[in-house]
């Protein structure tokens, strides 16, 4: 066996990595971290590499498939906590459209609503993948949890994280990243969806003070966020540049939370509209600079699809652990529906697209970490991973038969929850439109 | 205060199959895992860290792979973790085990130690105890709890028809059992830190002992041969219905004084 592993230090090639069979060395330019090492171990060639890349601050990229020894103990903690404190009120939330507030607490209190964030902000100090992780496994067990996380992290602390000034980060991120505050975002009103520029919530500056009017629909985590991060049209005659990003707490006058949707799906996340009438919000709430509302949405949205996508990825994969499960119990004919050929192949197909969507999806959050462009990254793992998790939930559904169909087992959830999956945070269609935008430019 | 925690790395138990023709255990991708004990005993000892203020030092001993589970530790909130791992320890029974770990906590400082009542892959629960014999410490097995009152440790053991409450000076040792503790998780931001630290390595040539000491040479005792317990009815299963079992059962029990 023998192999190259390429690291890149900026842009530039700086470390090739040579294994042969018992021997290994590694070689840089500058001489100053020269290892060498008998081992074959590939395992042992990262936990180098790793060390390297602490010490030079650099990038490394090379084909792996496996999972960092750190990520694989963050994935144990999502798990251990999913099962022990999310899977026993999934039912129950859902059946009762009730925000799991105290879930949302224990978040928080283990570092769950703040991962991707430097320490330095209050964050967790982890990475966009370890990020993914923590939402699949919550939408393993229920995808109402995950949405929560995702909507709060991508859409309403990270566009804080990533244009805010340094005040608003020391005010809101380490409160935001505790989960001592909730955040939600609000781009979305009843004209304008996917067409997200035709915003009609308008902001008037007014002395030191904007005043804004108009309404938001569809907002994940309103009825218990106290962190709003608002689009609103400033210059109506500049069109998409004419769009501001503001931030919005609870409680301000003339702002109110409405209507709590009745939904098919998600049903214990918070899902209502926003009203504001005359509310006025300091001028220091703008988050960015007058007239960069829409780049600052499209960034946001383009974090969030990682997100959703790990969404569908987590409901697909627990609709795929019912199944597996409940093919060998349930027996038809005289032996368990898991020996007929038929539901060995619904098996097959179900592993292999879900092992394909989280390629795609970590492979996003990879991009995303690393620093590079992962716009047409995060739409195709949004737009395979939700098609996805439909195709395995109905699978589920049918291998699960009329009991499927019933509340008696969680598929039934787990199918009606992959829905908002190929809707929110962007439609299928709007991901082809970016991923074929990325492909023709 | 410094507390020392011994915990170890076992196969999940519960995930553990019998090879059929061989009757020995498949331990080919079976998980391994943080002993359930030891993490009751670290979950005591991180109690008395957030009550009292501590330090939290992890030990473990065993192949380089049983990092995991002090990361896992460090995940949870211990302060520092040393791994006692070379070639010449393999092969230690209880006994050689329990000199290894004393001659490193020897040479550290501590007020307290915390181990786990028994492995699971054991069931021994001998390396605790020994391991305070070897240091002529005070110890109280099978804790389900323990404070610091007034500078002395009150630890809560379990009996069989009641509890004792015993109180000690330190330096001194526990054992703790599973059921009565529920470990918390990690955290996110511990298990990221738990990767910036360094876990140090103890090998033999850091340890004041002798070859003979330590290993296969250093245990006195051998597993002969292992096998599992074949369930062998002495007479032919009987056919009889549930309330005529009833009967049949409780005076075959009567009959061979069990009730």
């Amino acid at each position: 066996m023998e192999g190259y592993v390429t690291c890149y230090l900026g842009s530039k090639i700086h470390i090739i990595l040579v294994y042969k069979l018992n021997y290994y060395k590694l070689l840089l330019d500058k001489g100053d971290c020269k290892v060498e090492r008998n081992s074959h171990r590939l395992v042992e060639v990262m936990s180098i590499l790793t060390k390297i890349k602490r010490k030079s601050k650099g990038l490394i990229v090379c084909m792996n498939f496996l999972l960092s020894d750190k990520h694989e103990l963050l994935k144990q903690l999502f798990r251990e906590f999913a099962v022990n404190e999310v899977q026993p009120l999934a039912e129950e939330i859902d059946e009762e459209e009730r925000f799991p507030a105290e879930t949302v607490e224990k978040l928080g209190k283990y570092g769950m609503m703040g991962i991707p964030f430097p320490k330095e902000v209050g964050g967790m100090g982890g990475d966009v993948l370890a990020y993914a992780m923590a939402i699949e496994e919550m939408a393993r067990v229920c995808g109402s949890t995950g949405g929560i996380l995702s909507a709060h992290t991508s859409l309403c602390v990270w566009p804080i994280y990533a244009f805010g000034n340094k005040a608003q980060k020391e005010k809101y991120l380490p409160k935001l990243c505790s989960a001592e505050w909730i955040g939600a975002f609000g781009l979305t009103e009843p004209n304008a969806g996917t067409d997200a520029a035709g915003q009609q919530t308008t902001a008037v500056l007014d002395g030191d003070e904007y005043v804004l009017n108009g309404s938001k629909i569809f907002i994940t985590n309103a009825g218990y966020a106290q962190v709003f991060v608002v689009m609103a049209m400033t210059d109506k005659s500049k069109g998409t540049r004419g769009i501001t990003a503001f931030i919005v707490e609870k409680g301000t006058p003339g702002f109110r939370v409405g209507r709590k949707e009745k939904k098919l799906g998600i049903k214990a996340s918070s899902t209502c509209e926003l009203i504001f009438e005359d509310c006025r919000i300091p001028k220091e709430n703008m988050l960015g600079r007058e007239g960069k509302g829409f780049g600052i949405a499209m960034q946001t949205l383009d974090g969030g699809r990682i997100g959703i996508a790990s969404q569908a990825l987590g409901i697909a994969q627990g609709a795929y652990d019912e199944t597996l499960a409940y093919v060998k119990e349930r027996k038809q004919f005289g032996r368990p529906i898991a020996a007929f050929q038929n539901t060995q192949f619904q098996l097959a197909d179900m592993h292999t697209q879900i092992e394909a969507a989280r390629l795609l999806v970590y492979k996003a959050a990879f991009y995303k970490d690393n620093g590079m462009p992962y716009s047409k990254e995060a739409a195709m793992a949004k737009l395979y991973a939700s098609e996805v998790a439909m195709a395995v939930t109905t699978k589920a559904v049918q291998l699960h038969g009329g009991y499927g169909y019933t509340r008696e087992y969680p598929v039934e959830r787990m199918m009606r929850d992959a829905k908002i999956t190929e809707i929110y945070e962007g439609t299928s269609e709007v991901q082809r439109m970016v991923i074929s935008a990325n492909i023709l430019k | 205060m410094n507390i020392i925690v011994c915990v170890k790395q076992v196969p999940d138990t519960t995930e553990v199959k019998l090879d059929p023709v061989t009757n020995t255990l498949i331990r080919d991708g079976i998980p391994s895992i943080m002993n359930p004990d030891d993490k009751a005993a670290l979950e005591l000892a991180l109690q008395l860290k957030d009550d009292n203020g501590a330090k939290v030092t992890v030990i473990t001993m065993g192949p380089p792979q049983a990092t995991k589970v002090l990361r896992e530790a460090l995940g949870m909130g211990a302060d520092e973790a040393l791994l006692m791992t070379d070639r010449a320890f393999a092969g230690a029974d209880t006994w050689a085990t329990s000199k290894t770990i004393a001659s490193l906590i020897k040479t550290l400082p501590y007020d307290m130690i915390v181990c786990g009542r028994q492995a699971i892959d054991g069931d021994t629960a001998q390396v605790g105890p020994q391991i305070c014999e070897h240091l002529g410490i005070p110890q109280v097995s099978y804790c389900e709890d323990v404070k610091i009152e007034n500078g002395l440790v009150v630890a809560k053991r379990q009996f069989e028809d009641r509890h004792h409450i015993i109180h000690m000076k330190t330096p001194c040792a526990i054992t703790a059992l599973s059921e009565c503790t529920e470990p918390r998780y990690m955290s996110v931001s511990k298990v990221i830190d738990a990767f910036d630290k360094e876990i140090k390595t103890i090998t033999f040539a850091d340890l004041d002992l002798k070859p003979e000491e330590i290993g296969l040479k250093g245990s006195p005792t051998r597993v002969k041969k292992s096998m599992t317990k074949g369930m062998i009815a002495k007479e032919p299963p009987m056919d009889v219905p549930p309330a005529e079992a009833a009967t049949v059962i409780a005076e075959y029990l009567h009959k061979n004084h069990i009730i």
